[in-house]
Formats: structure tokens, sequence, C-alpha cells
């Protein structure tokens, strides 16, 4: 035990006498909060419609406005024909075509019944789906305002009034979607890269073998390179804590002592992690490779961007095997939702069982190598 | 005398590259000898050093270290070795006094408790007690690796290659400090590629290819040499190398500095008239031709002909 102690110490003299990776670890939550939430937003504003209006009426107008006055569409040219129109999207001028059949007004009020023709260009899939979406809901807005006018002799029929109420993120607020997993990746960056890279450090110096031959005996080193950066990484997720609430004033709903209790235990999955790829890794170089290629694949298939849900069945599956996907739906629960002990027992779990077989291949590795 | 080390067939296969590290050594290793291990590179003296130091296992053969075995006893061999690897391996983020001061008390012992044994190397490097590790010269980083092998009072010390770069004054000044280390009682195990280092060691072990081709003191070594060594020297002594060999099969030319070396084997009936007429035949004009005492050098490439 008094032995780990002096290790322990001279570790982190190592770490913090390191000033520019001390710096990079707390200034890179910083920019990383500040930039990614505003400019991976994915809230589309700004689609282009070039308008086909055969029918130039009162109602035509009145969509149109309607349409406008959104905010989310902008009316970039005023087309005489399809092929017109279709030019403008051929030359990225437009992202969408509305046209208005001829005699619009005048069937829609004798026949009840009418139609208008969109055309989105699909190439950015995100921008179509949703600017497709506002625009038939506006439509369908307009549809129930002129129902009055349409059918004056009809009785008012009750039918089900539909509306939506969305929680824990009021807003939709993208940011808030962002911030929790933001969270999950700096705990994973800090956890994983940097035990990794350190215990590689060692061999790579050969300063491993000066140890070896000593009394210290191998747990003994294992846990000097564990803790340092354990403290390290519940550090990191405070400052993220912290700027989370200062810059988008997000306080986390549920009880803090759930959260650190569980990024704790996420905790020993990424710093087993980390002494896998060491014991696999000569190299400072190639552990930096190892691990980027692990954290690309977690960050794409954890649902730090897009839901895992909206995934292909095969990726959801892959996705069960991530432990920075149960991370981040933890962070989410517990932070926007309020969640307790109980509603995330199944991630809890995973991420138990991750650390234990995780950290069983690394010591059974690192008996093997070093 | 009582032995430090021994030994006992010892061989050491790589299993990722199949290459045959050691193949087959037995020695022992007496108490407070400086004993070296001469060898070009490649020989087998890191890998032997580390077998010896428990950082690896033998494939084969057993090691004993004062009566313990390197497999099961690693933990008490490890608290009475000390080791200095080839390349520098301590903390270059660390001062030179936070180095020493954490090997001393990884060994549960102090600088201040142990400070005789490295006093007379501590003294040169206490005016940069300060410094990183990583700003030490060459010279100032060796000898701090040395009293960072020393602090816990070691029964033996392993030196791999350790004047391997180092300047020819900083080499002698470092033979003077093991002289001390071993009038201190250490045994000290020095592994070296340069041959007229081993006449400073106690005992010399001869190494080449994965085995050990002679063990004995210097002098015997050069004693039981069965050849007579001549040095020549001449106008065109590539062409002189060619034609010795040529000429019989129990003639050893080889390339000596500036001049060529040859060993005859003393059983051969041949003078030295009949050599030199035999050279001024081919049209080669000698400046020098005279017999010599044989150096371990010319010992070590006699075996590496004759094996």
């Amino acid at each position: 035990m008094n032995i780990l102690f002096y290790i322990l110490q001279k570790e982190f003299k190592q770490v913090f006498r390191n000033k520019p990776m001390i710096a990079i670890i707390f200034v890179v939550p910083i920019i990383q909060f500040l930039i990614l939430p505003l400019a991976a937003d994915f809230e589309i504003k700004n689609i282009n419609i070039a308008l086909i209006d055969n029918d130039k009426s009162t109602t035509s107008r009145l969509l149109i406005n309607k349409i406008t006055a959104s905010g989310y569409f902008r009316i970039s040219s005023i087309e005489n024909s399809f092929k017109q129109a279709l030019k403008k999207i051929e030359l990225d001028k437009a992202d969408l075509i509305l046209e208005f059949p001829a005699n619009f007004e005048k069937s829609l009020y004798r026949e009840s019944n009418q139609k208008v023709l969109i055309s989105i260009n699909s190439i950015n899939g995100i921008k179509a789906n949703l600017g497709g979406f506002y625009l038939i809901n506006i439509i369908n807005e307009f549809n129930n305002e002129i129902q009055l006018d349409l059918k004056p002799t009809s009785q008012n029929f009750g039918g089900i009034d539909i509306r939506t109420l969305d929680w824990f993120n009021p807003n939709l607020n993208y940011k808030i979607f962002l911030i929790p997993g933001l969270l999950a990746i700096l705990v994973t960056m800090v956890g994983g890269f940097l035990t990794a890279l350190n215990i590689v450090r060692e061999k790579e110096l050969g300063t491993i073998e000066q140890i070896n031959v000593t009394p210290i005996k191998k747990w003994q080193f294992i846990l000097s390179k564990l803790i340092p950066f354990w403290i390290l990484a519940n550090l990191v997720f405070t400052n993220g804590l912290i700027l989370g609430y200062l810059i988008y004033d997000i306080v986390p709903k549920g009880n803090l002592l759930i959260l650190y209790c569980f990024i704790d235990i996420y905790l020993l999955a990424v710093l087993g992690l980390g002494l896998l790829i060491s014991t696999i890794s000569e190299t400072q170089q190639q552990a930096m490779f190892v691990m980027f290629f692990f954290m690309i694949i977690f960050i794409l298939l954890g649902g730090l961007f897009t839901p895992i849900d909206s995934m292909p069945t095969w990726a959801q599956y892959f996705a069960h095997l991530n432990p920075v996907k149960y991370v981040i739906e933890a962070i989410r629960l517990v932070m926007l939702k309020g969640s307790g002990f109980e509603d995330i027992i199944p991630q809890t779990t995973a991420v138990f069982l991750f650390a234990i077989i995780i950290n069983f291949l690394a010591i059974i590795n690192y008996r093997k190598t070093i | 005398m009582k032995e430090a080390i021994k030994v006992e067939n010892v061989s050491m296969k790589y299993e990722k590259s199949k290459v045959i590290a050691l193949d087959n050594i037995s020695f022992k290793i007496n108490e407070n000898d400086i004993f070296g291990l001469i060898g070009p590179d490649g020989a087998g003296k890191t890998t032997l050093f580390r077998i010896l130091t428990t950082l690896i296992l033998p494939t084969q053969g057993s090691v004993e270290i004062y009566g313990f075995k390197t497999t099961k006893d690693y933990k008490q061999i490890r608290q009475f070795i000390g080791y200095v690897p080839e390349r520098f391996s301590l903390y270059q983020d660390l001062t030179v006094y936070e180095n020493l001061n954490f090997f001393a008390s990884v060994y549960k012992t102090t600088i201040k408790e142990n400070y005789a044994v490295i006093k007379d190397i501590f003294i040169h490097l206490e005016p940069f007690k300060n410094r990183k590790a990583g700003k030490l010269s060459g010279g100032m980083k060796q000898k701090l690796a040395l009293c960072c092998a020393l602090i816990n009072k070691p029964k033996i010390l392993f030196l791999d290659e350790p004047t391997t770069g180092v300047d020819p004054v900083s080499r002698i000044e470092f033979w003077e400090t093991i002289k001390k280390l071993k009038e201190n009682g250490i045994t000290i195990i020095v592994s070296t590629p340069y041959m007229d280092e081993a006449k400073l060691c106690d005992r010399i072990a001869l190494m080449f290819n994965s085995k050990i081709l002679n063990i004995s003191t210097p002098d015997d070594i050069i004693s039981n040499f069965e050849s007579n060594i001549f040095k020549i020297k001449s106008d065109n002594n590539s062409y002189l190398k060619k034609i010795l060999n040529d000429f019989d099969k129990l003639f050893t030319a080889y390339y000596f500095g500036d001049s060529v070396h040859l060993a005859i084997s003393k059983e051969l009936a041949i003078n030295e008239e009949q050599i030199i007429s035999m050279i001024n035949e081919k049209n080669i004009k000698i400046f020098e031709f005279s017999l010599i005492a044989p150096t371990i050098e010319d010992c070590f490439i006699k075996y590496l002909t004759n094996g």
C-alpha cells in the first residue's frame, strides 16, 4: 500500500507537470461546448422555394404568405413552368418546388378538393425531410383554417384535436440534446486516451523496464496508472457540467450523486479499454490510432448526433455493444428527464458488464505481454 | 569463492519472431567479481541481461541468483539487484532528486540511509539536483541511472552496455567507478561490445551468435591462445589479406586498424622468412612485420573463424 502511495505521487507530479496536456483537457471542453452545439444544429432554416403560381388567386397568396411567415422558408424565385423551376433546383438555387395548379381557388371552393405539387431536392436528406415535414404541417394547418369557408353548411364536427407537447426539451432545442452526449465523450476521451497513452509512454521510453526490476507489483503499477485518470475524468466531467450550466443554462434535473456514480462505474470500463489498448500497442502512435478507431465508431454509433432508433436494424444491434451508447442514454435520462437510479438500471448493468469484460481481457493480455 | 549467479542450460526463443536469442547457455558468476559479457551487437547479451534481471523468463533452463530462482523467487531477487539498461530509462520529466527519491521509496528506503553507496557518484550530480532528468548531458544521465540502480544497496549490479556511445575519457572514469563499487562488495555484471574493456574485468564470457564461446579470466584467454599473431603493414592491405587467407587453411588474416593481423596455429611449421618471401613474390611492399602478443580481440576473431 505504501509503495502505491509513492507511485501515485510520482504519477500526479508527471500529469500536472505536463502543462499543455492539462490545458487541453480543460480548454477542449469549452471549445467543444461553444462550437459544436451551435454548428451541429439540425434545425433547418432558410429553405429556398421555387414557386410556380398558375392560379394567382387570393387563396394561393394566403397560403404563400403563411408559408413565408413561418420563418423556415424563403421564396427564392418565381417561375412560370416546372421546367424552369427544376433548373433552379439543378443549380442548387432552390431546395423545393411548390406548384399551384391553374384554377386552384376555383376548384377548391367548388369541389372542396384541390392538389398542390411539392417537389423536394433530396440530395441533403435531412434538409429535404424536415423541409417537406414543415411544409406539409403548414398546409395542413391552412387546410383546417379554410374548412369553415369550404363547408359553411356542414355542422362543426368535433373530432380529435391533436396538440403536441414536447417534454424534457420543450423547445426541441438541439443543444440540450447534444450537451449530455458531449459530456459522455469528454469522459471517454480523458479516461481512455490518456490512460492508454500514459502506459504506452512508459513502454516507449523504456521506463517500464526500470520499474519492472524493482519490487513494484503489477497491480500497484496498474492502479497507479488508472487512479489519476479516474480522478481527472471526474474533474473534467464536473468542469463540463459547470460549462453546460454557464453557457446553456442546463441544470441536471436528476440526482447528481446518481450521475457521478454512473460515470464512475462507466469510467472503470473506459480505463480498462485504455489498459487493454496499451497492452497491444508498442508506441504512443499505435495506441493513438487504435483508440481513434474505437472512438470514431463509438461516437458515430453512440447516438450523439443521430438517434440510434433511426439507424438500420443491424446498426441498432451493433450499438448494443457500444458502451458509449449506454452512457449517453443514461446521462440524458438523468440530466434532462430527472430519472432516478431504478430508471437507469439497464444502462448501469450494461456498463458494469463492459467494465468486467474489458478489464478481464486487459489483465489477461497484460500478464502475457509485460 | 561463493557463486552469485548460476545459469544452467538457458535457451531463449522469441515466440513472435522465431529468433533464437540464447542457445543452451550455462555458466557461473562468482561473488564480488566484475564479470564482462563481451560480444558484438546481436550476440544475445541484452536478452541474457533481461533474463538475469527477471524481466523475462527463458524458454528453457534455470537461473539462480544467490540461490533464488528467477522463475518463482523473483520478488526476493528484485530486492537486491540493480539494473542500468542500455537506453536511459528514467523519468525525463522528473528532476534528478525526484527520480532518485522515487526509486529509494520504491525500495522502502531513503537517499539518506544509503547515501554512502552513491556518494562518490552523486557528488557530480549534486549541482544539477533540481534539473529535469531529460535535460541532463549524456554522462550525467548515466551517473543518475547508476545512482538510481544503487539506491537499494544491491548485491548485484547489472550494466547493459554502459560505455556504448560514451567518450573515451568518460569511459575510463566509468571503469574507475565500477572498480570502486567492487571494493564495496558489489558483484558487477557488465556487457560491452568493446574488446579493449575486457581486460578490465575479472572474468569474461565471449558471446557470439546466441552462444558463449569461452569463459575465463582475460589473462587465461590470452595465454591459452594457440596461435602466433603477426602484425603486417603493407601498401596493399586488401590484397595482402586475400593472398594470406588463400595461402593455407591454417592462416587467418584480418584487418586490425591500419594493419593486417595474421594468426597462424603454433603447430604449423613455418617461419617468418617464408611468409615474407611469399608476400614479396606477389609484389606487395611490406612496411612492418612483427610478432606480437595477442589481444582479446584476436582471440575472439580466432574463435569465430574456428567455430
